[in-house]
């Protein structure tokens, strides 16, 4: 059955349903009674609420209620809380400020939701909201997290002093500092990594029952791990006990870490369901998303390496400062620290690492996870770094990167983490040939022959995945831990469900797990069904975000599947009266190995259920459940070549050709993991050339559509060229390394190492748009030298 | 945002500055504006509807006139809430300079919007509103040159 199992290009079994339009998403959940809510918003980012007068709106026919921040705290609905606790290094705790569902007296951003309507339908909602007045005492604004840390810069929380989060460190300065007063050579850039919008396909979406005679809660809504919702919803928003709350996530749309959290919307939708006795959906539109759905990236960093007089690195020091936006979201202090700055090695021998990171305040959307979370940033980071200094040293950047290159496995960094296994001077050779690095001089003399300039940029990128242990995150402050789950049913009939904690939003999981299922039975993948996103069905599981769900979640369902193997030998060793060592798994049946004594799949399914012939105290049924809780990290890793050419008169770049060789590890169906990568590329791309979320001084947003924040379009890519260099990771049983984010953690240096290469011109910041590369063409004099 | 502009208009400058002070006039000049009243000395309420890029948007305010210097000079500036879809406000510093039988009008204007007309609309701001406080004053230049009768 390798046709189907691991390593076969199956088709996608759950793109029947969502090319033919029959895919099922929170927006098309209708219930009979269904009430809208539209939310009242602040476009001011910064104001005290001195009042709401809603009686117009409450008049309007057709309203059902306008709730406020002050009822929701009067039910006691709890603050809105940051689920990982980072201390600042002297040791005091992050200081979180009061995030309520529904502002009360202050709002923090543009956006920022201080009422609710819910109406009979959704365009009269949005026409009772525009009827509510509120009442604003405009305040000062500040955006940038730099300038929020100056002494006279507005202040966003009361117990957050100087707009400062937490400042926390990792590493050793006094070491760092002495090894880079030492060195030979020191390359210092200041760089910054671009505020994204995450843009899922699907904007998010709300359901909400109540029903009054069960005092029973059911959410439908867009998220990438239903359980957490359910916990968080109930262990600390107060909305509902757990066990009275069901919470479905059906087909969603895309995820990139924006729908991991709960939002108020969730919190206020489930609230006024109870206080209306009404079903009650709310769903974004795109306007709505830019200035609520959680954004990515924003740091500010000054970062210094020093190389000794051989072209090692001894040292790199970094110092960069976050914006957090105007409240802290769910796992907004891990990802600019546990995520970041435990990268800054990358996949390089260095000793000595120190990074300060202090994360802010500011009057904008809150940050948090963006696919990648903070690993795009420490790539980023290093990846230009390592590419300047060989500019800087006069050495070719491939080869200052394979001089520093970590050869032996496993490597302890000086920054936590411990990599397991990779090939990083294979994943360099393998794309510098495919990349036909040999013939880039040529190609660049025929750009130059028609008056264009031509670059070539390297990113050899790690990121740490298969998150995560969960004692290890928990000794860090995570509030979670970070295994997952699975059961394994065999029906009476032989057919298999698999119940997984994990999330497809898009993934591809029914076709993936099912292969992985299909290989360990030899069964048909048909006869396979993945079940997940509901509450009621699936048993607790943490859902999918940071690449996890094949390292973690699949981990769980080997576990799983070992135990219902290990039932099938018994009964099949006791019906066909052989050793249950003896006994084989193969094409549909369950035989004893050298003999034709054999047993349908299917007749051992039925013989666990009837029951009446089993092993002496065996328990009748054939369904298993485990949990797996990972070792340790995995750590994907690759070589990205990007070759573009510049028009040095108006600065438009286009990428030539782009090379990714990735280590993956095993890889279950390699048509899904380069869709994957084709996906991960494109919003790297995005990030480097296109996207970025700017607001004005007052904290206006100025790209809050697709007229002013451009996503990336079919005509801005060119044909990638997508290979493997895998090394099977030691740490799972299936030596998965995952692939869901490399593409957007890898792309963004290799296109600004390529750009920056063509233009001679170092100093180019994201996104490289044709007005950002000519005003830096214009900086270096390169314009002049073509000519 | 700020613009600036000059219209030479054939009239005297204290018939200028009675336009400037006429509600009906101003009403009259003011781009999309349904309603202008009198609330106090120095102070009107107004009712404004307009297009912003894709954005329609119908303007409760207030305009009020301070820095008054009859009949020389004087600040017009209001702000406008336009519900969900957001705020402007801005002001234009008024000065009027006889030129024999005519007067020469120049004027300094500040514009800011927020909100809804902000995020969707951003990049046609500045032009909307130069061409609105063009289009305000050579309303304006055109009612004294017609010799139209106040009110209509």
């Amino acid at each position: 059955m390798s046709e189907q199992g691991i390593g076969a290009r199956v088709k996608r079994k759950e793109d029947k349903r969502f090319t033919t339009g029959k895919g099922k998403y929170t927006d098309d959940v209708r219930h009979e009674n269904q009430a809208y809510a539209a939310f009242v918003r602040s476009p001011y980012a910064h104001a005290n609420v001195n009042g709401i007068d809603a009686s117009e709106a409450e008049a309007m026919d057709g309203v059902i209620a306008v709730l406020n921040g002050a009822q929701l705290t009067g039910d006691e609905i709890g603050n809105i809380i940051c689920g990982w606790a980072v201390n600042s290094k002297d040791g005091s705790p992050m200081n979180m400020g009061a995030w309520s569902a529904l502002a009360t007296s202050k709002v923090r951003y543009l956006g920022d939701a201080v009422a609710v309507v819910i109406a009979e339908t959704q365009a009269l909602a949005r026409q009772a909201a525009e009827a509510v007045l509120v009442d604003y005492e405009v305040l000062p604004a500040v955006v940038s997290a730099v300038k929020a840390l100056k002494s006279d810069a507005p202040q966003l929380h009361d117990n957050a002093p100087g707009n400062l989060i937490f400042d926390w460190e990792i590493g050793e300065e006094a070491a760092t500092d002495a090894a880079l007063a030492g060195a030979a050579h020191i390359t210092e850039m200041k760089i910054v990594n671009n505020r994204l919008a995450p843009n899922p396909m699907e904007p998010r979406s709300a359901v909400a029952t109540y029903d009054e005679a069960e005092e029973h809660y059911t959410l439908y809504t867009t998220s990438q791990n239903p359980h957490v919702a359910r916990l968080i919803l109930s262990a600390f928003y107060n909305v509902a006990p757990e066990h009275k709350l069901r919470v479905i996530a059906p087909d969603v749309g895309g995820g990139f870490g924006a729908k991991i959290y709960v939002y108020p919307e969730e919190i206020v939708c489930l609230w006024a369901s109870m206080k209306t006795n009404r079903s009650v959906k709310w769903t974004s539109d795109r306007s709505e998303a830019f200035v609520t759905d959680a954004h990515g990236r924003d740091h500010v960093s000054t970062a210094r390496m020093g190389f000794d007089e051989n072209n090692k690195i001894v040292g790199f020091k970094v110092d960069t400062v976050a914006n957090l936006g105007a409240y802290m979201s769910l796992f907004s202090s891990a990802v600019p620290t546990y995520l970041y700055a435990t990268l800054l090695s990358g996949q390089y021998n260095i000793a000595n690492i120190h990074c300060n990171v202090r994360t802010v305040y500011t009057n904008t959307v809150p940050v948090d996870a963006y696919r990648g979370a903070g690993r795009p940033e420490a790539c980023y980071l290093v990846e230009r770094m390592m590419e300047t200094a060989a500019r800087e040293l006069g050495v070719d950047p491939s080869e200052l990167r394979r001089g520093n290159f970590i050869g032996e496995f496993p490597h302890q960094t000086p920054v936590i983490m411990a990599y397991d296994a990779g090939d990083f001077a294979g994943n360099l050779d393998q794309s510098k040939e495919a990349a036909d690095v040999a013939g880039f001089a040529a190609r660049k003399a025929a750009s130059v022959a028609n008056g264009k300039l031509r670059g070539l940029g390297y990113s050899c990128y790690i990121e740490a995945c298969g998150i995560a242990p969960s004692a290890a995150v928990g000794s860090l402050g995570a509030g979670v831990g970070l295994w997952e789950s699975a059961e394994v049913r065999v029906n009476p009939v032989g057919t298999i469900e698999v119940l997984t904690g994990s999330h497809s939003h898009g993934q591809g999981h029914e076709t993936t797990f099912a292969q992985v299922v299909a290989d360990r039975f030899d069964l048909p993948i048909e006869n396979i069904q993945i079940v997940h996103g509901d509450t009621d069905k699936v048993q607790f599981g943490m859902g999918t975000y940071g690449s996890r769900s094949a390292a973690v979640g699949l981990s769980a369902i080997v576990k799983a599947m070992d135990k219902v193997e290990a039932k099938v030998k018994k009964i099949a060793a006791h019906i066909l009266e052989a050793s249950e060592e003896d006994i084989v798994i193969e094409g549909g049946q369950v035989k004893v190995a050298g003999t034709d004594k054999a047993m349908g799949w299917h007749e051992v399914g039925l013989t666990a259920y009837m029951a009446h012939n089993l092993p002496e105290g065996m328990e009748p049924g054939l369904k298993e459940g485990a949990f797996y809780d990972p070792v340790n990290f995995t750590f994907p890793a690759g070589t990205y070549i990007c070759e573009v050419e510049v028009d040095p008169e108006t600065g438009v770049t286009t990428i030539e050709r782009f090379t990714a060789v990735d280590d993956f590890g095993t890889i279950i169906n390699p048509m899904i993991v380069e869709g994957q990568v084709h996906g991960g590329l494109a919003q790297g791309i995005g990030q480097a050339m296109l996207e970025g979320v700017v607001y004005d001084d007052d904290g206006q947003l100025l790209t809050g559509s697709y007229m002013d924040y451009t996503m990336p379009r079919a005509d801005d890519l060119p044909f990638y060229k997508v290979l493997h260099n895998s090394t099977v990771c030691p740490n799972n049983p299936l030596g998965i390394k995952g692939c869901g984010e490399a593409g957007a953690i890898g792309a963004p240096p290799a296109v600004i190492n390529a750009i920056t290469d063509a233009i001679g011109n170092n100093d180019l910041a994201m996104p490289a748009t044709p007005q950002n590369v000519w005003a830096a063409i214009q900086a270096s004099g390169k314009s002049i030298a073509v000519q | 945002m700020d613009m600036t502009g000059e219209y030479r208009i054939a009239a005297t400058r204290d018939v200028v500055w009675q336009a400037l002070n006429d509600a009906e006039v101003l009403k009259a000049c003011i781009p999309g504006c349904e309603a202008l009243e009198w609330t106090s000395e120095t102070t009107l309420s107004a009712r404004v509807v307009q297009k912003i890029g894709p954005v329609k948007v119908k303007f409760n305010g207030e305009v009020e006139l301070v820095n008054i210097n009859a009949p020389q000079s004087y600040t017009i500036q209001g702000e406008g809430k336009g519900g969900v879809a957001g705020f402007a406000k801005g002001g234009a510093d008024v000065v009027l300079t006889k030129d024999g039988d005519e007067t020469i009008l120049s004027f300094a204007a500040k514009a800011q919007v927020g909100g809804k007309i902000a995020q969707l609309g951003s990049r046609l701001i500045d032009s909307t509103a130069k061409k609105l406080a063009n289009k305000f004053f050579s309303n304006f230049h055109e009612y004294l040159s017609d010799d139209a009768p106040a009110g209509d």
